[in-house]
This record gives C-alpha cells, sequence and structure tokens, in this order.
C-alpha cells in the first residue's frame, strides 16, 4: 500500500506543495494522491514529472481524482 | 481515466492564451478602453465599485463588461468541461480581508498584475516598479507558504451557492442594459456614469463583453494566473504559467507597435504616477495579498466560475476595497499617491503579516 497524499479540498500551490514533501519524505517508490479538481490532478502531474517520477495512473471516483505516482 | 487531454493547460497552450490575451487587450484599448488599459481587473472592479455608488470618484465609474464576461466566461467553460465543482467554506472572512487590501495595494500603483504588464508592453517605465514589487510581494509570500501557511480545506457545496457570483455578474449586466449611459448625464437610473476620465472611455458594450467571455473560457481552462507565474517560479522553480504572462507581455507589445500605442518613457503615461517607490509598494501589496489567498485578480474570477464560493468572496472584498480606497483617499492619481495612499500600504502589509503568521498548521 503506497503512502497517501490527501491534498482533497485544497487549492494551489498546496497540492504540489504537498506532492513534493511526499516525494521528499516517504522513501517509497509509490506515492498515491487524492486531489479533487482538474486543475490539481494536472499540476501535481506536471509537478511529479517534473522531479523525474512518472505518472502511472489516474483513476476518477466522483468528483475525486486517485493519481499514483511511482520513482523512475 | 485522465479522460480528454486538455491542450490548452500544456505549454503551447498557455502561450497561446497569453498571446489571444495580449492581443485582445490593446485591441480594447484601441476600440475605447482607456490607456494601457485594455484589460484591468482591478481597475475596472474599481469601476464597477464607482458605478454603484460604492465610492463617489467621479471619473472611474463604469459597469465593465470583461468582468462580467471572465466569470461568465469561465462558468462556460467549467460546465462544458465537467469543471464546475462548487466548494466554500475556506477561511472566508480572511480572503474577503485579503481582496480589500489587494485592491488598496493595486489602486496605490494604478494596475493589478495584469495592467502591470499591459504598461509595460506599452513602454510605461513605471511599470517596471509596479512589475517588481509584485515579484517582491510574492516572494515574501513564498516564504509563509514554506513555513506552513495555508487557509484550510474546502468543502463541496450546493450547486446554487456556486452560482452566485455568476448570477450577480448578470444582474450587473441587467443593469448595465435597463440603465444604459446618457449622453451629458451622470447617472442612469440606478447607475453612475463617468462623463470625463478613465470611466468614461469603453469600447462597444458587444466588444467588451465577447472579448471577456473568449479570454474568462480560455483562461478557465489554461489556468492562466499572473501571481501563479511567479510563485511557481520562485516555489518550485516551474516555469509553466510564467510562459502564460510573459507571452501577454510580448504580444501585447507587438500589437501595441502596430497600432501605435507604444510611446516609451515614464512622464505623462496614461492613468499612471511616477513616484517609484509607492509603484512598487502598492505592488508588493497587492502581490502579497494575492499569493496568501492563492490566485491573481483574473483567477479569482475564473475560479468564482467553476464554482469556487471563497474565490468569489476575494473578488467582492476587491470591489469593497476599491469603493474604500477611493473614499478614504488612498488610490492614487497621475498627480501621485493619495494624502492616505502610504498609511494603506503600511497597514495593509501589516494585515498582511498578521494573516502570513498566523494562519499556519505548524511553527517554522
Amino acid at each position: 500500500m503506497a503512502t497517501t497524499v490527501d491534498a482533497r479540498g485544497f487549492s494551489c500551490p498546496q497540492p504540489v506543495m504537498m506532492t513534493l514533501q511526499g516525494i521528499k519524505t516517504s522513501g517509497e517508490n509509490s506515492l498515491l494522491i487524492l486531489v479533487d479538481t482538474e486543475t490539481s490532478k494536472e499540476n501535481v502531474s506536471r509537478a511529479a514529472v517534473s522531479r523525474g517520477w512518472k505518472v502511472a495512473r489516474i483513476e476518477e471516483e466522483g468528483d475525486e481524482f486517485r493519481i499514483t505516482i511511482t520513482k523512475e | 481515466m485522465a479522460g480528454m487531454k486538455n491542450f490548452l493547460s500544456t505549454r503551447g497552450g498557455i502561450i497561446g492564451v497569453g498571446a489571444v490575451i495580449g492581443v485582445l487587450a490593446a485591441v480594447l484599448q484601441k476600440l475605447g478602453n482607456p490607456g494601457n488599459m485594455g484589460v484591468c481587473v482591478a481597475c475596472f472592479e474599481r469601476d464597477i465599485a464607482g458605478a454603484l455608488g460604492l465610492h463617489r470618484a467621479g471619473v472611474v465609474q463604469y459597469i465593465r463588461p470583461e468582468i462580467i464576461g471572465f466569470v461568465l466566461g469561465a462558468l462556460a467553460a467549467a460546465f462544458l468541461f465537467r469543471e464546475f465543482k462548487p466548494r466554500g467554506g475556506s477561511a472566508t472572512l480572511t480572503r474577503f480581508v485579503l481582496g480589500m487590501l489587494a485592491m488598496i495595494g493595486a489602486l496605490v500603483f494604478l494596475g493589478c498584475p495584469w495592467r502591470a504588464w499591459l504598461r509595460l508592453a506599452a513602454g510605461d517605465g513605471n511599470a517596471i516598479f509596479g512589475l517588481l514589487g509584485l515579484i517582491a510581494g510574492i516572494w515574501v509570500g513564498t516564504f509563509f507558504l514554506r513555513g506552513g501557511y495555508d487557509l484550510g480545506r474546502s468543502q463541496p457545496t450546493y450547486k446554487g451557492a456556486g452560482l452566485i457570483l455568476a448570477l450577480i455578474m448578470l444582474g450587473l449586466f441587467a443593469l448595465r442594459i435597463l440603465h444604459p449611459p446618457l449622453p451629458a448625464e451622470p447617472k442612469s437610473g440606478v447607475l453612475f456614469y463617468s462623463l470625463e476620465g478613465p470611466g468614461s472611455m469603453y469600447a462597444p458594450l458587444i466588444v467588451s463583453l465577447a472579448a471577456g467571455l473568449l479570454i474568462g473560457f480560455l483562461a478557465q481552462r489554461s489556468r492562466f494566473c499572473t501571481m501563479g507565474a511567479f510563485r511557481d517560479l520562485i516555489l518550485f522553480k516551474q516555469p509553466h504559467l510564467f510562459f502564460g504572462v510573459a507571452s501577454l507581455g510580448v504580444f501585447a507589445f507587438l500589437t501595441n507597435l502596430l497600432l501605435g500605442q507604444f510611446n516609451p518613457g515614464f512622464s505623462g503615461q496614461p492613468v499612471a504616477h511616477t513616484m517609484g517607490v509607492w509603484n512598487f509598494m502598492g505592488m508588493v501589496l497587492a502581490g502579497l495579498a494575492f499569493a496568501l489567498a492563492g490566485g491573481c485578480p483574473g483567477r479569482q474570477l475564473f475560479m468564482a466560475g467553476e464554482g469556487d464560493c471563497d474565490a468569489a468572496v476575494f473578488v467582492l472584498g476587491m470591489i469593497v476595497g476599491g469603493g474604500l480606497s477611493h473614499n478614504f483617499g488612498m488610490a492614487s492619481s497621475p498627480s501621485g499617491v493619495g494624502p492616505h495612499g502610504i498609511a494603506g500600504v503600511v497597514i495593509g502589509i501589516a494585515a498582511c503579516l498578521y494573516i502570513g503568521l498566523t494562519m499556519r498548521k505548524k511553527p517554522v
């Protein structure tokens, strides 16, 4: 089970900051990030890619997005 | 699944959106909007405050259709692409106050970040001080963000709540139609109109509205933000949004050249003053308030169109702040800062520091 970053309800820049914090501190090769806007989904994906991570999967569940990012 | 790829949020997309805004702003000026003010969110919201009688500065009173278009265009895009998400309840009062403070700062400089770029693109050297102040204010804001500042989560809310600012905008448009400007009359029905000054200068109603709708639609899709442009550069070294505003500046400059609207210099620039320190400090206040609120004044309008009630509250704070700025003599004029503009900036920055220092989850 990957570490989960719950950024639902936050608007930018918080979801990106929380994602980068997760990348820095979790020590794992996979993170699950929860967001609830299209904008946050794009921003988090862009930030992960810019840190050399890969967006492995994006699942849409109701009004939420579950983004799985993995270390390349 | 990720769904349809949003082209406008790619690098090419946001550069294209910046270009459209830059060209349209210069053209709106050509068609009647005030000098170097083809689009200015702060000035236009202040003009709306004047038209409603929230202040009685006779030269800045007009229901600006561009602002109405921004919100309704963003609403249309949000509905079309299933991004309309009614939400609210994140530090509402704080956002209202930040909106007021941002407006006080912007009116000391005489423009929001959008107009700062447009002024620079038309050769107004004073805009350099404003843009440097904007960057400085955002830079201070990033310290608070790094230190754990955040206004908390929003909650999903009713669809009806998410539509309120759009309905207010429709109401303003109805007033503009019911009470159109009359020749040599300072009042038409309940609305105040300017007979001289920037408030008396405007592009044809339908052109202003159409441009506003188009910009609102495109900016919602691209997430265009003139504050995020610098914040993301400073905080994440992420240049994505910066490409958008840089494109706005470049294309406004080129269009100004073509239309004969480029006049380099410092003195005699339209709706501008030459007090460099206060051009700088006014935008420090505005930039800090935008950074603490999470978006430039345009972005707040677009988010409000998506159903973000917190952004809508910030917008209303700006409109009220515009009224206060003029009533209290804090707004500048081409002759310089107002009698209480400096006090407004000092107290405003102190208020932003208070907000930044006290609203955070963890100690530095």
